[in-house]
């Protein structure tokens, strides 16, 4: 049988997804061991039991000097910054993205300046953004949006464009105004794939932010992992990427159930 | 309910001659068939009567009056695909029309506006044979189901002209004839002036009033740029038919609604 036609069974398929992560967590425990063997004090590969300790430490124990469960705060604070920079981003995509797509005098005087800027290297932009804005909250949000918004503008109105031609032309022969048209044809149409841009753009959110809160910050999960850095402490820098990648991946199949669920036509339009 | 006039219409993109000398009048209330080779700019003149595309020479009349530039609620459409829209429920494509009509801002009925406005288009869709698919999509609908639910959609808005491109051609036979039926009877109930476009000859024998066919008269390919369609045949069809309103109570167009006055 020909390997495009071989499809595992559910079961199998299980098993199959697992197989990956329990070989990286093997390969790791055995390389830790091995090098632990050889040096008892060595920092790259700590022993699981080095982190689960790291681990109880920093979330479950309060910090001393700030009074607070550090892990906590961290996630609080890098939550608070990629929240409202993503709500910004996709409230701002939406509108420009309709307005472009549906438009054509805007799109004649925007689309070529969204795509020039989504070419403008975002991280390039962080000195500025520090300079004008200061270091606080409003440098990091600012990086996030800048970061994210000009892509999901391209997407979306381009996903407007793909919008039928029939269907516009149909809305107009029910009297509809561009208002309307904008209103009750295309936005209830484009809210399901403003999710999937959302989606793509969630990697580079946490790009930008880890990076925004290495250079210049006190709080977050990106300064933390820099912070302990000089210490080489890797039993808490390991167990952060792991948080962090659960958080990403956490809300990207919010995301996904969310648009199964609120959108429940959009499947078989996809399939089209 | 209107008279459509062709005025000596040509189309060009470009060099492209597509339609030519293109001189008509339809009388009110009339079914007109349009036939012709792929390609010969059937779809083209759709178009320009819809008001998306715009003559490159002549002038459209509608009752004396030059066509609007642009699409409007006297002109409904029926196209093969993507004419209902995938985000709505069945009732609700059918309510569109409407609450676009009377509610200009959120373009959505609520409270009894709402209620009167339902009560016609499940009436309505009791009518085109879709009663008990209201809450469904239309993806979950078949194509022939999809099309009656289409016809609805535009005849809930009352359009004086229905203009309906090759919109039975994906359908199966034995769909395609009930739905005929559909068709004549809404053109009988309605004061619809129906233009129909299809590559179907029998079709257009079958339910017309008038057959048109376009035809390039010069189609070697050197030739084929510089020379659009033209109507080469003109039918009447005989013994004659005209629209006659059945002894029931006739389909309710939007355009003189009670409801009007609520807006
Ligand atoms: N927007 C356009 N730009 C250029 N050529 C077009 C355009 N629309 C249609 N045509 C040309 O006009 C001719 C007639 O097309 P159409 O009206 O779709 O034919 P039909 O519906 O009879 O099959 C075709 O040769 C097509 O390539
Ligand atoms: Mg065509």
């Amino acid at each position: 049988m020909r390997l495009i036609n071989l499809r595992p069974s559910r079961q199998l398929a299980i098993y199959m997804a697992a197989l990956p992560f329990v070989l990286v967590a093997i390969g790791y425990v055995l390389g830790s061991e091995a090098r632990l063997a050889e040096n008892p004090n060595d920092k790259l590969l700590p022993a699981l039991s080095t982190m689960a300790q790291a681990v109880k430490q920093m979330a479950f124990q309060l910090d001393a000097r700030t009074g607070s469960y550090l892990m906590l705060s961290d996630t609080i604070a890098s939550l608070g910054r990629l929240l409202s920079a993503l709500a910004i981003s996709t409230a701002a995509a939406l509108v420009f993205g309709i307005v472009i797509g549906l438009l054509p005098a805007a799109n004649a005087m925007l689309g070529s300046f969204v795509s020039v800027t989504s070419m403008v290297p975002p991280l390039a932009l962080l000195p500025i953004l520090f300079i004008v804005m200061g270091l606080g909250e409003n440098s990091k949000i600012a990086l996030i949006v800048i970061g994210t918004l000009p892509g999901m503008i391209r997407d979306l109105s381009m996903r407007v464009l793909e919008l039928p031609r029939e269907q516009l032309i149909k809305a107009q022969t029910l009297g509809a105004s561009s208002w309307q048209i904008a209103l009750r044809v295309v936005l209830p149409q484009i809210l399901p794939r403003l999710i999937d841009s959302l989606r793509l753009q969630l990697g580079p959110a946490w790009l930008f932010l880890i990076a925004a809160e290495a250079i210049a910050s006190d709080s977050g999960l990106g300064y933390r992992i820099f912070l302990v850095r000089r210490y080489l402490a890797m039993d808490i820098i390991i167990p952060y990427v792991i948080w962090i990648t659960l958080l990403a991946f956490l809300m990207d199949f919010a995301l996904r159930l969310l648009q199964r669920k609120a959108f429940p036509w959009f499947a078989s339009v996809r399939a089209e | 309910m209107s008279a459509i006039r062709f005025d000596d219409v040509w189309k060009e993109y470009g060099d492209h001659i597509v339609l030519e000398r293109i001189t008509l009048e339809v009388a009110p209330r009339a079914f007109l068939a349009l036939v012709g080779p792929s390609g010969c700019g059937k779809t083209t003149f759709l178009r320009m009567l819809l008001g998306e595309e715009r003559p490159t020479r002549g002038q459209i009349l509608i009752d004396g009056v030059p066509l609007q530039p642009e699409p409007d609620a006297d002109r409904g459409v029926v196209f093969q695909r993507y004419s209902v829209f995938p985000h709505l429920t069945v009732l609700q494509n059918v309510l569109l029309g409407r609450e676009l009509q009377h509610s200009k801002f959120l373009g959505r009925l609520f409270g009894a506006a709402k209620k009167a406005a339902t009560d016609e288009a499940m009436a309505l869709l009791a009518e085109v044979g879709l009663k008990g698919h209201e809450d469904k999509y239309p993806s979950a609908l078949s194509g022939g189901m999809q099309q009656r639910l289409a016809l609805a959609q535009a005849v809930m808005r009352g359009p004086k002209i229905l203009l309906l491109d090759e919109p039975f051609g994906a359908l199966d036979p034995g769909i395609r004839a009930d739905i005929h039926v559909l068709m004549k009877r809404l053109w009988n109930e309605t004061e619809l002036t129906v233009v129909m476009v299809t590559h179907d000859l029998s079709e257009a024998f079958r339910l017309a009033t008038r057959v048109i066919a376009f035809e390039r008269n010069r189609d070697r390919p050197e030739e084929r740029e510089r020379y659009g369609a033209t109507i080469s045949r003109d039918l009447e069809i005989y013994p004659r038919r005209t629209a006659q309103l059945r002894a029931v109570a006739p389909i309710r167009s939007g355009r003189d609604d009670p409801a009007e006055q609520g807006a």
